[in-house]
């Protein structure tokens, strides 16, 4: 086990009493509570995490936020996870990583974790707790305002935790400690708002129990997403330092020189023992004097500015520390870790040894959540940096998010970002704000560089990516000139990362080999997320049984106890068949085919869509609704309708019942229940609001039982006995209120298989006493219960269609054959202007048939293709695009015909009957009849019993 | 995801509503008397802004009522909420 001989003395925000071990690639380490998997495995002196993905180059930890470019890792226990960065990772005890090239690797393990989401409203959200976040949310919490307060660290303070600052980390202390305490505020740490949506709704993922490892109770949700609506919001989100492209530039050891000082201050970690630095502007000399005081040796620091740091220079002279003005970085030696320096300037180069290159090229402010709001990017040429320019969302930025890089314009600008929100959401600010006192050096300008001479091969722009100037260069050289297209063509900006580090010196490196300003240039676009976010959080427990809703019906149960195996239609659950012992299914269809064509069979049929219409005009809605006259029909009678599109398709079918002069309850198919009643609510509030008619859905209300078969009519006489059941007292397409066992029921004559068939509607909460009754009362008939297969293989029989089965949304009336149901008399109804359209007449429209296979045995698969005779005459399907007549849309086997058959659109069908086409199925040609349609009774001979 | 404010309701979530299309396109008083060219227009041809854009939402998750509203198909601001059947409001 390995000494942490890289850790401080003293200092930093771990917990020294609190050692923890863990293991990263295989071997074994300690650290402390406070780390993050990569301040630990420096304080051991691992630097580099892994090899690159292209080009297999060793790759170190270069970062110490979010915005790590390089250090993928995976943890493997105790819980699997790919894809982390570990800079982002804490330490815990027990934690087994390894090092990642780039791509992570699923755990083929269940996640046994709970993960859930909230949505919340505030009057102000606050994107980080740094300074600015810090001074914004203490003046808007003052006022009573609901204010949420999100950050991605563990404790509140930002970029304070990275410095030496001591007087304004404990104001962010007693700030966050007032927070806390207040009710009307919520500050949650380890949570990344990472996408900014329309009107101020953002999504934000906190981990609640990922630092805890084994640790962490079962009960509490692993993750969470806030959805947070905010009336106003405030970005506090501080800002990347920014790198620079220069030869050996991904070696590891070369690191952010604001990164190297969080290491040293928050971490007491010595990132390397002695250190070039190589910088644009002021902001690395602070790295310089926090390094130099913890021990590190500073070998040189080249300022690419000619004339150095008017403020550092003197300082730097009185420690001994060598400023190098006007000086850049040559080269990088060492293969896995840096060893030496070449730096090049006015005076010549020369090599300086050292373990560790620091770098600064400026600083980015992190303007993702701004940009996913669609505010505007402007680049400022004193700051280096594309800054915000405006959004239309009732947004502000605040602090180094805004370009403002001082500690107390920091403060000011929160403090004012604050109060300005609040009075804006209808708070008063308090009339003073108390803001702690903070140095602030004067900060010379930034110069302007992104790529320093050297060989373009070895400069890389995206270390995740290995996308070098070079080969930015080959896109510019193929004539791109859209960082966007660049983007796409190199890749940079596309990793784990999407370009926090990156994605501006790309930019810059297109612009400067394109010899344009980087400002017009511009950046690519930012998207959500902003940092990864887990599938298992985003789903929180909308998985499994809650993935979606599950519909069953009141007679579910019954159905499990019989053993039947279950369809989903839409969400429900529907039984398809009823195994009996060591029936497959074909043999249980095939028997509960029988049993309805030949004796009695029942069927839950409850999920058929139900509404009830009722009003005076409730007659006028539905002949304008359906193709045929529903007006006409009698109290007590039932009527089949079809309804159309405006375009003339069919969109649902069902029966239409009259239960009153004004009321009728409308059936339709079990998929299309509710767009058949959005459809009927569109019309009336929307085209005909004169019409005085309502629609509710009673679907869940009725229950129904479909009782099938030539001996139905005696199972339902021994159960009703006061009704007359014979076929003149009640005849085809009529229904009857009665009692069906003793209990209220409506009995419809309504036939789904061509067979003489009752339909028992009775209440929800009746349908199982219902269904037993009619179940015990056919014991002596064999009644069979049967399941949607049959019901398919019954209804296809007789040709009757499933709308959306037999039907795509293209299929008109007139193609299913079904003529009879388009009203000739009515001046208008939906659909019906369509039907005079010249391509509505095109004699090869798909037409539904019916299909025989010649050989009396194979069982076409639905959606199989199918071809006329001439096009495979050579005994070949010929070289595509392959002429198609059309396709089959229903298949099954008969029992009633002995043999398999199908139904089927085809061009023109119904003229080629009797004509042999082919379905091609794998590599043979299948040969077959097309026929009617209607293949079982078609002289309708058996409805009457 | 849109805040929109229902006429009803006040202002809900994006997900309670369902999209209706284009606003102002009345089922035609006499599709009889309407040329094939003119049914085609009434059914297939749709206007495809870019910027404010007169459309119909229905609040189906709640009160299921439709109502139109103007929004700006760029910024997806909504410019405006008005009941179906009145004028399409102007927009400065
Ligand atoms: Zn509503």
């Amino acid at each position: 086990m390995s000494t942490q001989e890289f850790r401080t003395a003293q200092g930093g925000r771990i917990d020294r009493s609190r050692p923890i071990r863990f293991r990263f690639d295989g071997s074994d380490y300690t650290g402390y509570v406070g780390d993050t998997l990569a301040s630990a495995l420096l304080a051991n002196g691992v630097i580099q995490t892994s090899t690159s993905i292209k080009f297999d180059r060793p790759r170190g930890i270069f970062a110490a936020g979010a915005e790590e470019p390089n250090a993928l890792v995976q943890v493997e226990a105790p819980f699997p996870e790919p894809m982390l960065t570990a800079t982002t990772v804490e330490l815990y005890d027990g934690l087994v990583a390894c090092g990642l090239g780039g791509q992570g690797r699923l755990s083929p393990e269940p996640d046994p974790a709970r993960y859930d989401s909230v949505h919340v409203h505030c009057d102000v959200l606050v994107v980080g707790a740094g300074p600015a976040g810090l001074a914004a949310a203490a003046v808007a919490a003052e006022t009573g305002a609901r204010v949420i307060v999100v950050d991605e660290r563990p404790e509140p303070g930002g970029s304070l935790l990275g410095t030496r600052e001591t007087s304004v980390l404990e104001w962010a202390t007693s700030v966050a400690d007032r927070l806390r305490s207040n009710p009307e505020v919520k500050l949650l740490t380890r949570t990344t708002a990472f996408g900014y949506y329309d009107d101020n709704f953002v999504l934000a993922v906190e981990r609640r129990t990922n630092h805890l490892g084994a640790a962490a109770p079962a009960h509490r949700s692993r993750e969470r997403i806030w959805r947070i609506r905010a009336r106003r919001v405030i970005l506090a989100t501080g800002a990347h330092e920014r790198p620079l492209a220069f030869n050996g530039n991904d070696i590891p050891g070369v690191m952010l020189a604001g990164a190297a000082r969080t290491y040293v201050n928050r971490y007491g970690v010595l990132p390397g023992r002695r250190a070039v630095v190589l910088t644009t502007n002021d902001s690395a000399y602070e790295a310089v004097f926090d390094l130099l005081d913890a021990g590190v040796e500073i070998a040189a620091v080249a300022d690419l500015r000619t004339g150095g740091s008017p403020v550092w220079g003197p300082r730097c002279a009185e420690r001994g520390v060598e400023v190098l003005a006007g000086y850049g970085v040559a080269d990088v030696t060492g293969a896995d870790r840096v060893s030496a320096v070449t730096l090049a300037g006015p005076d010549g180069s020369r090599d300086v040894a050292a373990d560790l290159l620091l770098v600064s090229g400026g600083w980015n402010p992190v303007g993702a959540l701004y940009s996913h709001a669609g505010g505007r990017l402007r680049f400022d040429t004193d700051l280096g940096s594309f800054v915000p320019d405006g959004c239309r969302q009732a947004v502000a930025v605040a602090g180094a998010a805004k370009g403002t890089f001082g500690l107390a314009g920091c403060l000011a600008e929160g403090a004012a970002a604050g109060r300005e929100a609040v009075e804006a959401a209808g708070f008063t600010a308090p009339a003073d704000t108390r803001l702690p006192a903070a140095d602030e050096q004067p900060a010379s300008p930034t110069a302007q560089v992104w790529v320093l001479p050297g060989d373009e091969s070895r400069q890389y722009v995206d270390l995740q990516r290995d996308v070098t100037v070079a080969e930015i260069r080959r896109a510019t050289g193929a004539g791109m000139r859209s960082v966007e297209h660049v983007k796409r063509y190199t890749t940079a900006g596309t990793a784990h990362d999407q370009g926090k580090t990156s994605g501006v010196l790309t930019s810059g490196v297109v612009a400067h080999l394109l010899g344009v300003d980087v400002g017009e240039l511009g950046t690519t676009t930012f998207r959500p997320p902003y940092t990864p976010v887990s599938f298992a959080a985003l789903a929180g427990r909308d998985r499994g049984m809650l993935y979606d809703p599950v519909r069953v019906t009141a007679l579910h149960p019954w159905h499990e106890a019989a053993g039947a195996l279950f369809e989903n239609v839409g969400q429900w659950k529907r039984p398809w068949y009823y195994p009996r012992d060591g029936e497959d299914m074909h043999a249980a269809v095939l028997r509960e085919c029988r049993a309805a064509r030949e004796g009695v069979a029942m069927m839950d049929a409850s999920t058929l869509g139900k509404i009830d219409v009722q009003g005076p005009d409730a007659a006028v809605l539905l002949d304008r609704l359906y193709t045929n006259m529903m007006s006409t029909l009698k109290v007590g009678s039932i009527r089949y309708g079809v309804m159309c599109r405006a375009d003339g398709m069919v969109f649902d079918d069902g029966t239409v019942i009259r239960l009153a002069e004004d009321r009728f309850l409308v059936t339709t198919t079990t998929g299309g229940a509710a767009a058949v009643l959005e459809w009927m609510e569109d019309f009336l509030q929307t085209e005909w609001p004169d019409l005085r008619v309502h629609c509710t859905s009673v679907t869940e209300q009725w229950a129904t039982v479909a009782l099938v078969g030539p001996r139905s009519r005696e199972v339902l006489a021994t159960l009703a006995p006061t009704l007359a059941v014979d076929n003149a007292s009640f005849p085809f397409m009529t229904w009857r209120d009665t009692e069906v066992a003793g209990i209220p029921t409506r009995v419809c004559r309504i036939s789904f298989s061509g067979e003489l068939a009752y339909e028992l509607n009775v209440s929800w909460w009746d349908a199982l006493a219902l269904w037993q009754a009619v179940y015990d009362a056919g014991q002596p008939f064999g009644i069979t219960t049967y399941g949607t297969e049959t019901m398919h293989v019954l209804r296809a029989e007789k040709g009757f269609p499933i709308i959306g089965q037999d039907t795509d949304g293209t299929v008109t009336p007139q193609d299913l054959g079904m003529d009879w149901i388009v009203s000739k008399k009515k001046a208008d109804f939906v659909g019906k202007r369509s039907f005079a359209r010249a391509d509505n007449h095109r004699p090869d429209r798909k037409q539904l048939v019916g299909l025989l296979p010649d050989d009396g045995t194979t069982l076409l698969p639905e959606g199989v293709h199918l071809v006329a005779a001439e096009t495979v005459a050579t005994g070949a399907l010929p070289e595509p695009p392959v002429p198609m007549l059309g396709h089959v849309t229903s298949s099954y086997h008969s029992a009633a015909l002995g043999r398999p058959f199908a139904l089927a659109l085809i061009r023109g069908g119904r003229g080629r009957i009797g004509e042999r086409v082919y379905a091609p199925l794998g590599d043979a040609l299948v040969p077959v009849t097309i026929t009617s349609s209607v293949l079982y009774d078609p002289e309708g001979a058996r409805r009457d019993g | 995801m849109m805040l929109i404010s229902c006429p009803w309701c006040g202002p809900r979530e994006e997900a309670e509503f369902h999209y209706g299309g284009q606003a102002h396109v009345s089922y035609p008083e006499d599709p009889s008397a309407l040329s094939d060219e003119e049914w085609a227009r009434f059914l297939f041809y749709r206007d495809n802004p870019k910027g404010p854009f007169a459309e119909r939402w229905n609040h189906s998750a709640s009160c299921r009522r439709w109502f139109n509203v103007i929004r700006d198909t760029v910024t997806y601001e909504i410019l405006a909420v008005y009941p179906v059947g009145t004028p399409k409001p102007v927009i400065a």
